[in-house]
């Protein structure tokens, strides 16, 4: 059926794709991984890092490989493992009742009261309410995971293809049988689209309907601190790190949707606007933090489907593709993702996991205007509204 | 029909939510040299509301980060008092007078950290936006019209012992001795031989300092032959076919510079100094060009990364303008600036006050630096590397070395060995796609550090182009971020934001059914925790 020898093609050199590929290598698939840019430049390798997702089907096979990502991969991820949550809004001081409700048993987790707060995070300060303190999860370098995969991929057979964007997705019979790229057609037995916010659009040249839609959110980053006891330190509304350079690296606010993705260029991700609102709210979370520098900001382009929640699904027809997207939620769960991909492009089924709630199937005959229902739209530009400091550019 | 539940309507988006803007503008100009004042008188005096802001000058703490330029270690105490600066910095810029009787509203020791118009990603907003700071607190101020006249830095090279006080650029040690009057050095070293090494010898002279000798990498030397001519009557020796080893030094910083022979390590001389002047040349300070997403362009001959520009300044953006050497380098400053002001009056459809003027200087001349493009700079890399050896830092910030950089190295604090990483180099990573410096700041934490790469950027693409055997015009740009001059934090906060921010504030999307258990799905318990709501 291969007309050049590939078996799996994956769209999309982002964690998932690439994890997706590095499991399908290690079982001596042959993969090919197409991606329009550099692997891990868009979402991938712009967020938090957090890899604490209980929420998920895939948490404890997130939980169980973290701890091992770097020796399977032969690369450093600086995956860091625990996670405190802390308030400093009084009105927030019994959050850990709603997470108790949330928390899987089996996990290890205790409330911490503001002095072990302080202990465990020496650069919060007198504003601490209350705490919890995870004894699992933790996180890792986004930016050096996604590069991890990559070269363990390629390590293992893989081939990646930077610099290649899809321009369509040749069909027979009722099944994909290559991927046509500007550089030519890459025939296979199997697709993977794990193509990020591109998923949607990608899909539906196989008349598959994904809904989705694409919005960008911004990070800021401090000069490096001393290194604290626990560095996945949480709270105020954001979410984020520390690095093991020492540096504080968070985001949270408001994201702004966009009216389309392209399949080939980067999505426009400009930052700086929401700023300062972080650096407000990084100040309050870790007061003796307050002189840091911030240095950068970035932005990175996610989608969301509807519900917020992943599609995972090996389709009926054609039955040899598989689309994924994580929702917005995909890099801490990106270990345990690759896993699930690779048993149903093989298997059929996820071997560790019931996928079934992650359909497609959930979405059929959903309203048309899904988008404007839920105002997931683009801001309008006169949008003006006059804020206490004067008059309001936005 | 549908399974899915479908969360509420989004309430944590951007739209909807105020930026509260401190202060508006017709016309904001940024920098106050030549082409930024003569910009803002040319718009002041057609009765356009102007505002100029310049950061210098800058506080003690930015001096310390070598921001703006590389000013090495050398301020003398007077930097501790940048508000008795201030009048230094006036008494030296005549064209700062004429802006204020012009009406101008001028801002200095205040910078401008960001700069965003509607565009793509940032559809909300309704006018030109721009953060700035003083060393207390940020605002955003509105405008109509953005002119950008932010000069050129120091373009830097490294070598054995740079990472000490005493080496520093040309940009940094002019600011410090003619604009501050805080330079702690006595007896200079200047590396390279081109007009600016020229004149930073003939501002040291006039000084009353002293030049141990130029330093130049090519043949002969790179500046006009009358200059050269005239500065070797004055007994100072230029070095050519050298570069710099390693700088020697205690602990108050540079007490020597040994060179070598361009092509023989070996072969060295030691001069007596105690500070190193890098004068090889300048980049154009394109950071909030970058910053705002306005089209670039690789141009050797104007110093390399430069904001595509019309003669006149106008860029891809409607609403932002270039004038100087922001706007690629060898441009007469104040002609550009002019014409600036007048493209930027038109653009609002006002007359400018002096018709007769506008044809003064209709053409604008653009003269290409001596020395020209980036072969000469690539010249001064490969002999840098090939003298200094691999372990000499590529990035001071974070302790990256050329070495580090060649071979794609995982950052030192992590320690990591692993023979997969050791089959990684600048050349496998460029057999997988042209080589980015974004890649490498990445992976290898080059160019990430606190003093925004301002120190080390050229030099890095430039080790890239050699690793990875490509011309160094086809390496991209390391990109820009806001905040453009490293904030603190308590500085960078907004304290006084509107209460519709934190209303609609949340720490990912807000989407309630995105955090529901898996199990949870589709049960009773399902909608008990959506009506709960979200636990933070």
């Amino acid at each position: 059926m291969s007309r050049t020898g590939t078996s799996v093609v994956v769209v999309g050199g982002g964690v998932t794709g690439l994890s997706t590929a590095w499991w399908l290598a290690r079982s001596g698939v042959d993969v090919t991984v197409v991606e329009k840019g550099i692997v891990g430049f868009e979402a991938s390798g712009r967020n938090g890092g957090g890899a604490t997702h209980y929420q998920s089907p895939l948490f404890h096979e997130e939980q169980r490989l973290w701890p091992q990502m770097d020796e399977l991969l032969g690369y450093p991820t600086e995956y860091q493992r625990e996670r405190i949550i802390f308030q400093v809004d009084p009105r927030k001081e019994k959050f850990h009742e709603g997470l108790s409700l949330r928390l899987p048993a089996g996990y290890d987790w205790e409330v911490l009261d503001p002095k072990q707060v302080r202990e465990l995070v020496p650069l919060a300060g007198d504003n601490v309410v209350s705490g919890v303190h995870f004894h699992f999860g933790g996180h890792a370098n986004p930016q050096r995971t996604a590069q991890a995969y990559a070269w363990a991929a390629q390590d293992l057979g893989a081939t990646i293809l930077q610099h290649t964007a899809v321009t369509g997705i040749a069909m027979a019979g009722g099944r994909v049988t290559g991927v046509e790229t500007a550089k030519g057609t890459i025939g296979c037995d199997a697709l993977v689209i794990a193509a990020g916010p591109q998923t949607g659009k990608l899909a539906a040249m196989i008349g598959v309907g994904l809904p989705m839609a694409a919005a960008r959110a911004e990070m800021i980053v401090t000069e490096p601190l001393a290194m604290m006891p626990i560095t996945g330190v949480d709270g105020n509304g954001l979410y984020g790190r520390q690095t093991l350079r020492g540096n504080l690296a968070y985001g949270g606010g408001p994201h702004e949707w966009q009216d389309d993705v392209v399949l080939d260029a980067a999505p426009p991700k400009p930052s700086g606007s929401v700023t300062r609102n972080l650096a407000k709210r990084v100040a309050e979370l870790l007061p003796k933090a307050a002189h840091a520098r911030v240095i950068r900001s970035w932005a990175g382009v996610i989608e969301n489907t509807p519900d917020g929640r992943p599609v995972i699904e090996r389709l009926s027809d054609p039955g040899n593709v598989v689309v994924a997207t994580m929702s917005s939620v995909g890099f801490g769960l990106s270990p345990a993702s690759g896993h699930a991909i690779r048993d149903l492009v093989i298997d059929g089924t996820c071997s560790f996991a019931d996928l079934s709630k992650l359909s497609l199937k959930r979405f059929a005959g959903i309203r048309d205007d899904w988008r404007a229902h839920l105002k997931w739209l683009p801001p309008q530009a006169a949008e003006v509204r006059v804020g206490p400091g004067g008059q309001a550019a936005r | 029909m549908t399974d899915v539940t479908l969360p509420p309507p989004d309430r944590f988006s951007v739209a909807g939510k105020s930026i509260a803007v401190a202060e508006t503008v017709e016309v904001l100009v940024v920098g106050a040299g030549a082409a930024g004042c003569a910009a803002a008188i040319a718009a002041a005096r057609a009765g356009v509301s102007v505002m100029l802001v310049d950061e210098n000058p800058v506080s003690p703490g930015l001096v310390g980060m070598d921001v703006p330029f590389y000013f090495g270690g050398r301020a003398t105490n007077a930097v501790q008092t940048p508000e008795r600066l201030v009048e230094q910095v006036l008494e030296t810029s005549p064209a700062l007078a004429k802006a204020l009787e012009a009406g101008v509203d001028v801002r200095l020791s205040t910078s401008v950290w960001g700069a965003w118009v509607k565009a793509p990603g940032l559809a909300g907003l309704a006018r030109g936006l721009a953060g700035l700071a003083d060393e207390e607190k940020s605002w955003f101020v509105g405008f109509d019209r953005l002119v950008l006249a932010t000069g050129a830095r120091d373009l830097n090279f490294t070598f054995a012992g740079s990472d000490q006080p005493g080496v520093m650029g040309a940009q940094g040690f002019h600011t410090l001795l003619a604009r501050y009057d805080a330079f702690a050095g006595r007896r200079i070293i200047i590396v390279g031989s081109g007009a600016l090494a020229l004149q930073t010898a003939d501002l040291a002279l006039r000084r009353g300092l002293e030049v141990a000798a130029l330093v130049e990498v090519r043949d002969a030397a790179q500046g006009p032959a009358e200059a050269v001519a005239a500065l070797r009557d004055r007994g100072v020796e230029i070095v050519t076919g050298h570069v710099p080893l390693q700088a020697k030094g205690n602990a108050e910083g540079v007490t020597g510079l040994v060179l070598a022979q361009r092509d023989d390590a070996d072969a060295t001389r030691e001069f007596a100094c105690d500070t190193v002047v890098m004068a090889v040349g300048t980049v154009p300070v394109i950071e909030l060009i970058d910053v705002l997403g306005a089209a670039r362009e690789m141009a050797p001959a104007r110093g390399g990364h430069v904001p595509v520009a019309s003669a006149e300044g106008a860029t891809s953006l409607a609403e932002v303008f270039v004038a100087g050497d922001c706007a690629g380098l060898g441009e007469d400053a104040e002609a550009s600036g002019q014409r600036a002001g007048r493209v930027v009056l038109a653009s609002l459809g006002r007359a400018a006050s002096d018709p007769a003027a506008a044809d003064a200087d209709a053409a604008g001349t653009r003269s290409t630096p001596a020395g020209g493009g980036l072969g000469y700079q690539l010249d001064w890399a490969r002999a840098l590397l090939g003298t200094g050896g691999t372990d000499v830092l590529a990035c001071l910030c974070e302790d990256v070395t050329r070495g580090d950089l060649l071979g794609v190295k995982p950052p030192r604090y992590l320690d990591w060995r692993s023979n997969a990483i050791g089959r990684r180099d600048l050349t496998t990573i460029a057999a997988d796609g042209p080589v980015n410096p974004d890649q490498m700041k990445r992976l290898t934490r080059v160019c990430m550090g606190a003093c925004q790469a301002r120190r080390c950027r050229e030099q890095v693409a430039l080790t890239m182009a050699i690793g990875a055997n490509v011309a160094p015009e086809t390496v991209p740009l390391a990109g820009y971020r806001a905040p453009v001059r490293p904030l603190p934090l308590s500085v960078l906060a907004d304290w006084e934001e509107a209460p519709d921010m934190d209303a609609g504030w949340n720490v990912w999307f807000g989407i309630a059914t995105q955090w529901i258990g898996y199990e949870d799905i589709g049960t009773e318990r399902e909608a008990e925790q959506l009506r709960a709501g979200m636990p933070y």
